[in-house]
């Protein structure tokens, strides 16, 4: 090796050495190997030599080259990852900073309730019918068998506009409305809100019902109890001791009462369920024949169930709720607490 | 209903405990309300006599009683009870007596005398929420005598909440048919023996509406003390019933209504003028009532007078004029029959409501009236003595309720329950209740006693079946569900999906009431016709809502009265508006926006919402249904002038508005920041567009931006319209990415910059495409708007 090669060789090792990032190592790269690089050079003076010496002296050359040439590669891809490191580590946030942009809102637990009973029935094929709010007197009870001056229309608080008009006490009047226009068999669910004269610790003006029916060939107590089991076990998730109680509603006969043991107490006894062991949670029965008769279904033909349930008070039941004035109050801190 | 439960016991006393018998009620559609002892546990309270007393030396409001207890020598006791007096009975706690509370009594000394026991009131024994002073007992109290054996405490309050078919359960002897029934059990009617005239004096009585009052009966009884004391267990059995003890004639009256549910009255009979008329009073007529009311009388209400007047509310309330008093010698006992339809709705009309109103109503036992007349007789004579004259009776049979045989098939009742009941089950539950049983071919025909108003076909027989049976022990199956393939619709999206978009984009769902305060409904909405409750719960809740902001408002100031600083609220619901005369009740979906587009956080400067953060929530609705929406400047009295839009469909109709709340009523309802609301038409904004399919150009799109200078008063929606009115076929998208003013531009225009998105579905474009289509746009844009290009 000549001495000017050696010399080469080690400016150009030294050079690598010395190198700190990958620009510096891309112009030692072209000084050294570049067109008119050092190595280049020396293998233009292999022309001078004679032919005996060029293989020779050329395989020298290589050598040297090849020695930068392993040098550099090592040097660059240290760089490279050094280079790398360094920009991750600037790049490194804070991922336990909350993430930018809308937060989401939620719906009221009314809603989720009634989504959770419309879920559950619209899964045996009930459909959800709507009715209105401002009813008169014959849907609202005439033809429920509440006729005039009938005491049940005491129990009921009604808001009146004038002597034929009100607010719906209930969204049974929804029953009449579906079998005047359709014909059995009939599977319904009707939600919405209903009216109370009525306000205090546990009375709200407005509140939410679920009414239901079925009406086909031959629906039975037994069936009315069936569905009823069956909802409540699938609306708390479990199963809940449930029972039925005599009870009038003028629209339904047999009419029943369902209570659940107390969710809160497990049925030994508190005060939400006055020491009873039990809550009151809907009213239902085999749909009255003067309710058939109002609607011209034929009641030998036909029978049905009627249910209905407060929408607030499973809610309140399912997630604990203590004030039912809450529900209409919309205080975000109360409406956030349902996502 | 409140009863004692020691009562009920004279009459059937199955072998189970309060707490079964109670469970058997509320199980058997009887619900019990409450239960609660007649007093709370103490024990070594006797009846004691105060002999003398003398003043405390030391306390003013101290006495030093002698109290003879049974003992051989009578007790000194210190009392401060104001009613104690010499000769007083009195319940006395000896020494080591355990009050309710746990609370011993020693012997101790008050103010340096001792004392050897406590006299007690009736709140310390547990007895009443309240008292003032010493309970007093009867003269004929016997000294020494345990004061729980003595008034016999051990009993208990059984509240009931009774349906209002279940009249006949009214009563104690109503009730105690029933647990009877339920248990199996003989209920043995105690036997009233007539009474034997003493003399022959009646009053006549005429009854002008015999549909009304089918049977009147009236006795005259002369010579009575009205000032007899009742006895103890009488008054005791009025008080747990709630009743309190205003005088032998009245509490007998009372005794026999709880006794057997059949309502009395008594008139001062020296108080009457000529004869008792049964009839409708003239309109207007007035009465003076027992409560002190004067009322005027409506011509269907039926009344008791005399030959001069109106003297009491037919079955509702005694007159003024006619009552008995202390002073009373000789009275007319009526027991008569009034029918439920002629006395429903009269007493609350009226206002009143009273034990007699709530039974009419609802039914008494025609049957019943002559055995009550003879029980409350035979008490009288007992405790206030007199003679008793004959029984006026004026009774119409035909016009009395009959009750009719009611067919029951097995086949239907089987079909009903669910299952079969044994042949001798079924008729041994009927005879329980009294009810007649005639076996037929298919089943049986039964005929209720006259007190059950409830049974009148066939499925209330079911019904008592079902009930005596059990219903827990009925079956329970699952219901054959004759299923449909339900439909899929395309040409309306479900609101809740909508629902859980403005969810997605922050607001929260509120409810609220249908009914809002009429100053909130006139601001919001002066121009729409509402509608006002005849009885509302408040001025706040009394109109119906024209439009769902009136709620929002409000659920948004009570937010903002809470340190909130943002607000995002919607609401779906109906309003009511009235229009032509008619009202309607229509579906709307409604939100509110106010204070900053996100929560405070770090990462974003905090800006406050504004009308277009508001309106891209409205535009994203509509990008789920597909259907176009246009937006068109309006005036609406609640909102901003400038910054109220209404909502077009595509149809031209009226989808709904947006906008900022006026400043002026910004202010006027006490916000402090602007407010953003819209409202929508749900059956409007539901409309959905099936998506149709359109082949993908395989041809590269080029994309041409112009800044053009348009007058102020050119809105961005009229560019739009006007590129898009010229239906180019290679315009395929067409945005607006920037409005300036200022530098520039001159005063009284701005610029817009408009994208242009160009492509051909056949071929790449050429440049000679490109520049044809856009300057044709610009051409039309001049020629239409006096666009200019910017220079």
């Amino acid at each position: 090796m000549s001495a000017t090669l050696e010399e080469t060789l080690a400016q150009s090792l030294k050079d690598l050495a010395s190198a700190e990032d990958l620009a510096r190592l891309d112009q030692i790269r072209v000084h050294f190997l570049g067109k008119k690089g050092l190595f280049t050079e020396q293998m233009k003076t292999l022309g001078s030599l004679p032919p005996e010496q060029r293989k020779l002296a050329g395989q020298v050359i290589n050598q040297a080259k090849d020695r930068f040439q392993s040098q550099l590669d090592v040097k660059k891809t240290a760089l490279e990852t050094e280079a790398l490191a360094a920009r991750l580590a600037s790049e490194s946030i804070d991922v336990t900073l909350p993430g930018r942009g809308q937060a989401v809102g939620g719906l009221h637990p009314v809603t989720t309730t009634l989504r959770r009973i419309h879920e559950i029935f619209g899964g045996v094929g009930f459909k959800v019918v709507e009715g209105p709010e401002i009813e008169d007197d014959y849907h609202n009870f005439t033809a429920l068998n509440i006729p005039a001056h009938h005491p049940a229309r005491a129990m009921h608080d009604t808001f009146y506009f004038d002597a034929h008009t009100v607010l719906r006490t209930h969204t049974s009047p929804v029953q009449i409305r579906v079998m005047e226009t359709q014909t059995p068999p009939l599977k319904v669910i009707a939600p919405g809100r209903v009216y109370r004269c009525d306000s205090d610790l546990t009375h709200t003006p407005m509140f939410h019902q679920v009414e239901g029916f079925l009406v086909d060939t031959d629906v039975s107590f037994a069936d009315l109890k069936g569905i009823i089991y069956e909802f409540l076990s699938a609306f708390f998730e479990k199963d809940i001791p449930v029972r039925f109680r005599p009870s009038y509603f003028p629209f339904t006969e047999p009419s029943a009462e369902v209570d659940i043991e107390c969710v809160m107490c497990g049925g030994a006894g508190c005060r939400v369920c006055k020491q009873t062991g039990w809550l009151e949670v809907m009213g239902c029965g085999m749909i009255h024949p003067e309710v058939f008769k109002a609607v011209n279904v034929d009641g030998e033909r036909y029978t049905g169930f009627a249910f209905g349930m407060g929408v607030e008070r499973l809610a309140m039941l399912r997630y604990g709720i203590n004030d039912l004035r809450l529900f209409f109050e919309n205080d975000l801190k109360f409406l956030e607490q349902f996502n | 209903m409140r009863i004692s439960e020691a009562w009920l016991r004279e009459y059937v006393n199955p072998a189970i405990s309060t707490q079964q018998l109670v469970g058997q009620l509320t199980m058997a559609g009887l619900e019990v309300d409450s239960v609660q002892a007649v007093a709370a546990d103490f024990s070594g309270v006797v009846v004691g006599e105060v002999l003398s007393l003398a003043q405390h030396p030391d306390a003013d409001r101290l006495r030093v009683c002698q109290v003879a207890v049974g003992g051989p020598e009578p007790l000194q006791i210190v009392c401060g009870a104001s009613n104690v007096r010499a000769g007083l009975k009195v319940a006395a706690a000896l020494i080591g007596a355990v009050l309710p509370g746990d609370f011993k009594i020693k012997k101790s000394k008050l103010r340096g005398v001792e004392s050897y026991g406590m006299l007690c009131s009736e709140q310390e024994l547990g007895m009443a929420a309240e008292s003032q002073g010493l309970m007093e007992l009867p003269n004929a109290a016997p000294v020494g005598a345990d004061i729980r054996a003595y008034l016999a405490l051990d009993d208990t309050l059984i509240e009931l909440d009774l349906t209002p078919n279940r009249a006949d359960c009214l009563s104690v002897e109503g009730l105690a048919r029933e647990v009877a029934a339920l248990n199996g059990m003989e209920l043995e009617l105690r036997q009233t023996e007539p009474v034997p005239a003493c003399h022959q004096q009646e009053l006549p009585v005429h009854v002008s509406a015999p549909h009304a009052c089918p049977c009147y009966l009236g006795r005259m009884i002369l010579g009575v003390n009205a000032t007899a004391p009742t006895p103890l267990w009488m008054q005791e059995r009025l008080r747990r019933s709630g009743l309190r003890s205003l005088g032998p004639l009245v509490d007998v009256t009372n005794y026999v209504l709880l006794e057997l549910g059949q309502p009395l009255h008594a008139f001062d009979a020296d108080k009457l003028q000529g004869g008792i008329h049964v009839r409708y009073a003239r309109q207007d007529e007035p009465v003076a009532l027992l409560n002190g009311q004067n009322i005027p009388l409506d011509s269907d209400t039926l009344i008791i007078a005399d030959t001069n007047q109106a003297l009491a509310l037919a079955g509702v309330m005694g007159g003024m004029d006619s009552a008995v008093s202390g002073t009373t010698r000789n009275i007319f006992l009526e027991c008569a029959f009034f029918s439920p339809q002629t006395l429903a709705g009269k007493a609350r009309r009226y206002g009143l409501h009273t034990d007699s109103s709530h039974r009419f109503e609802r039914g008494v036992d025609p049957t019943l009236q002559q055995r009550a007349i003879e029980r409350a007789s035979q008490l009288i004579l007992e405790i206030a003595g007199g003679q008793p004259g004959p029984v006026t009776q004026m009774t119409d049979a035909a016009a009395l309720p009959k009750r009719l045989p009611v067919r029951l098939r097995r086949q239907r009742l089987e079909r009903l329950l669910g299952m079969a009941l044994p042949e001798a089950h079924i008729t041994g539950i009927f005879r329980c209740l009294g009810m007649a049983v005639q076996p037929e071919s298919d089943g049986w025909s039964i005929t209720p006693p006259g007190r059950r108003f409830d049974i009148a076909i066939e499925a209330d027989l079911i019904e008592e079946l079902a009930r005596i049976h059990g219903y827990n022990r009925l079956p329970s199956s699952r219901p054959l569900m004759s299923a449909q393939l339900a439909p899929a619709s395309e040409n309306v999206i479900d609101i809740e999906r909508l629902k859980d978009l403005l969810v997605d984009r922050g607001y929260r769902e509120a409810i609220t009431y249908s009914f809002v305060d009429a100053d909130i409904q006139n601001l919001v909405a002066p121009d729409d016709t509402f509608l006002r409750l005849q009885n509302p719960i408040s001025a706040e809740l009394s109109v119906m809502r024209t439009t769902l902001w009136c709620g929002l408002l409000k659920a948004a100031l009570h937010n903002t009265h809470r340190q909130q600083d943002r607000v995002r609220l919607f609401e779906t619901g109906l309003r009511f508006v009235g229009i032509d005369g008619q009202t309607r009740q229509e579906k709307m979906l409604a939100g509110l926006v106010l204070g900053g587009t996100y929560d405070e956080q770090w990462g974003e400067k905090t800006r406050k919402a504004d009308f277009f953060d508001t309106k891209a929530d409205v535009e994203a609705l509509f990008k789920l249904t597909g259907c176009p929406a246009q937006f068109a400047k309006t005036e609406h009295p609640a909102l901003h002038p400038g910054q109220s839009a209404k909502i077009l469909a595509e149809s031209g109709d009226c989808i709904g508005h947006l906008g900022m709340l006026h400043p002026t009523l910004e202010k006027q309802l006490g916000f402090e920041t602007p407010v953003f609301l819209f409202e929508l038409s749900q059956d409007l904004v539901l409309a959905k567009r099936k998506p149709a399919f359109k082949p993908l150009s395989k041809f590269p799109s080029v994309r041409r931006d112009l800044a053009l200078l348009v007058e102020e008063h050119i809105t961005a929606g009229e560019i739009i319209a006007t590129v898009q009115g010229m239906a180019e076929t290679l315009l395929k998208e067409l945005a607006i990415f920037d409005v300036y003013r200022g530098q520039g531009v001159a005063a009284g225009y701005k610029s817009i910059a408009l994208s242009l998105v160009l492509q051909n579905d056949q071929q790449t474009l050429t440049d000679a495409d490109i520049d044809a289509t856009v300057n044709k746009i610009l051409e039309t844009l001049t020629q239409k708007i006096n666009a200019t290009l910017r220079e």
